[in-house]
């Protein structure tokens, strides 16, 4: 009688599984990939997959949508062996995927977007409009959605195009669903409505494989997880009866230090002070002060004009009002030459596409700002921007072949370090970090905290954008929250609780107090 | 056993080093040998041989030194386009600019310009030419390729509008020299110019931050601009560059043939741009060398006149220049495809 009252319902035989890998290997010239992998999807349950980057993760996925085929090792679909020989069979075995950035087209209407390839057709071989339309109605509001199939996808935001995105890969009549890091992109409140999205598809039985580097997620949606190292599943079981810890190990082979390690720092006198900042269309009337060896971070939901803020403060977007003084002298900034001059410098969010030309050398990365003390007479010395280079990429623990490699041949953790790395090199009063540890794996997460937390330490000011509460929560001195381009309040660590944050930037205020 | 003798007994660190980073992977002889240019050299030498089996005239001193003045003023162009196209930028105008610089050289002429004041002038209107395209490039944020073909028809068509179905002659004496004078020997003004040029250049591209910036900006232009580099001032000093070559290539070829009609140079445009890619730069931009131009100067040069001594037609000479730019921008595509099948 007592046992019923205990989750061990789980024990009861379980529902057979919809697909089944087992032994998959997948050999690429020399890398093994995937080495002997099993995994179990069952209906109605989301699996999570957890790895660090290079795990094998992505591999898995493109096996399993037909992409790869798998050099041994055999897929089974309802018990019967099944081989994917193109994308188009994946589909057709009814496995559908929601990639990290799943490709939409702007110029095309919303069920346009989510029937490409597979619109339902008229007789005589025509697109049938008039089915298509309503049954993207139905799609979208099966996920709660208002969103006109008619209009054109450029006429929706981010969050909305996450769920045409999402309905397209509905609109294949699917039983397993693959997610590969669908909030990568979102704030807590869209998570929240993917997170609804997904239980719905649980109740109609799909078996979901749930790809995050997240472990608040990961714990909130998730009833099994698998772990992948190095190719390898090095443990799988029931989420509820383990601990986050062991499954941080599982993941990274060793125990990891707090992830969030900010040293205990005494703020000191003001270096940055922004008042009455104001952009035309993207923020208004933003005041704060940040002191020197202080961290402050900066929280809000996409399109709070968080980017845009300190986008402004590098000179990147138009010209503003309001005032900027450095260490107590105004300074006006036009562009990003006039930011680093006065010592503020930007380590964007999209790393690849504004930080970095992949192929060229990592030092040629490194010294891109500070040519200036690494030559002589506008004259390269290249023996300089070695040892410049060298010295950053020693102090970030950078891990790579030679600094002439070109940085696009590195991880994402590592490319992060050359960025880093390069506004260092400039000797800044302040940094704006945007994101700094998106789509970075958890090893690598650790490093790029416990070094940001060092710089601060070391009296540099730092401006840190995030969408991850835990890292707002346990690396920012002072939280400040941006809500629809305005400033939401500012917020000191103590006492700060992740609803407080939540609330302010979508300002729930009135619900709560009511 | 120890391979390598040593005198010196090695420090051992006092605790593990942090895993030391070498500056660069492989011999600098291994990355020569795997190189674009090594391997344009290789063409350059089978042209040379075949050249000097299959003419009797080829391997002479004097022959050979007209045969570069089939490439040495493209070449000066080529340069500067180089830069331009590792920038990801082009221009297409350089023809029409040594049209338009050539046609005020000889209006100068006629009104009796002397030989200093005609350089002056074809080397202004280079500039100016520059000058236009660079506003209108990096000042309105027009893309190069429409700009330029936009201005290739104003300014040959200005050139047009001057001298009709007539033509500029008359040029003073002391001004032949440019194009028709020698240095030392065998060499003449123009060839030691263009060396002196393909220096100036690779020192340019290769040893200064200024050359290190367009690369990058060739790479990518955010990145460049989120570095601070100033990105449209260095395109405009660009477009200032190759108006500067096509004056002094105008000078040249003015002085060489000794007369301006409005159809000069034509259609140069292409065979500049051919020598760049074929050269080995990147038509998207971002890589590419001033070494490798050069090598692709004498390619081109040896093809033409190696050809030209076997009696083919000018025609035919076009056909070859336009396959051997097809299949350069087409090797390493096909390469790279081979290489991702295997």
């Amino acid at each position: 009688m007592m046992a019923l009252q205990h989750p061990v319902a789980e024990e009861r035989a379980p529902p057979p599984a919809v697909l089944e890998m087992r032994g998959i290997s997948q050999i690429f010239p020399g890398v093994k990939a995937l080495d002997g992998v099993d995994i179990a999807l069952y209906p109605g349950t989301v699996t999570a997959l957890i790895g660090e980057n290079g795990a094998g993760k992505s591999t898995l996925v493109k096996i399993l949508t037909g992409i790869y085929r798998p050099t041994e090792g055999e897929i089974r679909i309802d018990g019967s062996p099944v081989t994917f020989a193109d994308a188009q069979a994946a589909i057709d075995a009814g496995v559908t995927a929601i990639h990290q950035e799943t490709v939409l087209f702007d110029e095309l209407t919303v069920a346009e977007n989510i029937f490409l390839g597979h619109a339902p057709r008229t007789r005589i071989g025509t697109i049938d409009w008039t089915t298509m339309n309503r049954r993207a109605r139905d799609l979208l509001r099966s996920l709660e959605s208002t969103i006109e199939p008619t209009i054109r996808l450029k006429d929706l935001s981010i969050a909305q195009r996450h769920l045409v995105a999402i309905s397209r890969a509905l609109s294949i009549e699917a039983r397993i669903v693959i997610m590969d890091e669908p909030t990568a992109a979102l704030s807590r409140k869209e998570i929240d409505d993917l997170f609804r999205i997904v239980r719905d598809l649980k109740r109609q039985g799909k078996a979901i494989l749930f790809i995050s580097h997240k472990f608040d997620e990961v714990y909130e949606i998730a009833e099994n997880y698998v772990v992948f190292r190095d190719g390898k599943a090095v443990g799988q079981g029931v989420l509820a009866s383990t601990a986050q810890d062991d499954i941080v190990r599982l993941m990274v082979g060793r125990t990891v230090a707090d992830a969030f390690p900010k040293l205990a720092v005494a703020p000191g006198a003001p270096v940055l002070e922004v008042s009455g900042y104001c952009h035309p269309t993207e923020f208004r009337d933003i005041s704060f002060t940040l002191h020197r060896g202080e961290i402050l971070g900066v929280y809000g939901l996409i399109g709070a004009g968080r980017s845009e803020l300190c986008q402004a403060l590098f000179g990147i977007t138009a010209p503003t009002s309001g005032t900027v003084q450095i260490e107590g002298r105004p300074v006006t900034i036009r562009s990003p030459r006039d930011a680093i001059r006065a010592g503020i410098v930007y380590v964007p969010e999209e790393r690849g596409r504004h930080g970095l030309a992949l192929p060229m050398p990592i030092f040629q990365n490194m010294t891109l700002p500070s040519l200036g003390r690494t030559s002589r007479v506008g004259f390269l010395r290249l023996a300089d921007e070695f040892s410049l280079a060298r010295k950053y990429a020693e102090r970030l623990d950078l891990r790579a072949a030679a600094l002439s490699v070109p940085v696009g041949t590195l991880s994402g953790g590592n490319q992060q370090k050359v960025v880093i790395g390069k506004w260092l090199a400039t000797q800044p009063k302040v940094i704006i970090l945007d994101e700094p540890t998106k789509g970075i794996d958890i090893g690598s997460k650790a490093a790029v905290h416990a070094f940001i937390s060092e710089l601060a330490a070391e009296g540099l000011s730092i401006v840190m954008i995030s969408s991850e509460l835990p890292e707002i929560l346990g690396m920012s001195d002072r939280v400040m929250v941006m809500k629809e381009g305005l400033l939401a309040g500012i917020h000191p660590r103590a006492g700060l609780t992740p609803e407080t944050l939540v609330r302010a930037a979508t300002g729930n205020t009135v619900r709560m107090t009511a | 056993m120890s391979a390598i003798p040593s005198t010196t007994p090695q420090p051992e660190p006092s605790q593990p080093a942090r895993r030391a980073i070498p500056d660069r992977l492989g011999t600098p002889l291994r990355r020569l040998l795997a190189s674009w240019e090594v391997l344009l050299l290789g063409v350059a030498v089978a042209i040379f041989a075949f050249n000097s089996l299959a003419s009797p005239y080829f391997l002479d001193a004097w022959n050979l030194s007209d045969a570069t003045f089939n490439f040495t003023e493209k070449a000066m162009i080529a340069f500067a386009m180089a830069l331009l196209v590792i920038a990801g930028e082009i221009d297409l105008s350089v023809a029409a600019i040594i049209a338009l610089a050539s046609t005020a050289m000889g209006a100068a002429a006629q009104a009796g310009v002397g030989a200093a004041g005609l350089v002056a002038i074809g080397i202004g209107v280079g500039l100016a030419c520059g000058v236009i395209n660079g506003a209108l490039v990096s000042g309105m944020k027009l893309p190069s390729i429409v700009v330029t073909i936009g201005t290739m028809s104003l300014f040959r068509g200005l050139s047009y509008i001057v001298l009709g179905d007539k033509a500029y002659g008359g040029y003073p004496a002391d001004f032949a020299f440019f194009g028709q004078g020698y240095v030392v020997w065998v060499f003449s003004f123009e060839f030691v110019l263009f060396l002196v040029l393909a220096g100036l250049f690779a020192v340019l591209l290769h040893a200064t931050n200024f050359g290190r910036q367009v690369q990058v900006i060739g790479n990518n232009e955010f990145a460049a601009r989120f570095s601070g580099i100033p990105v449209e001032r260095i395109k405009f000093i660009l477009f200032l560059l190759t108006g500067l070559m096509s004056g002094i290539a105008a000078v040249c070829l003015t002085s060489r043939l000794g007369s301006t009609r409005p159809s000069i140079a034509q259609g140069w445009e292409l065979e500049v741009v051919t020598m760049v890619v074929l050269g080995g730069v990147s038509i998207l931009g971002g890589s590419g060398t001033i070494g490798g131009v050069v090598i692709a100067a004498f390619v081109m040069g040896l093809v033409t006149f190696g050809l030209g001594l076997l009696n083919v037609p000018g025609i035919v000479m076009s056909i070859f220049i336009g396959l051997l730019l097809i299949i350069t921008i087409a090797l390493p595509i096909l390469a790279r495809r081979i290489k991702a099948r295997s």
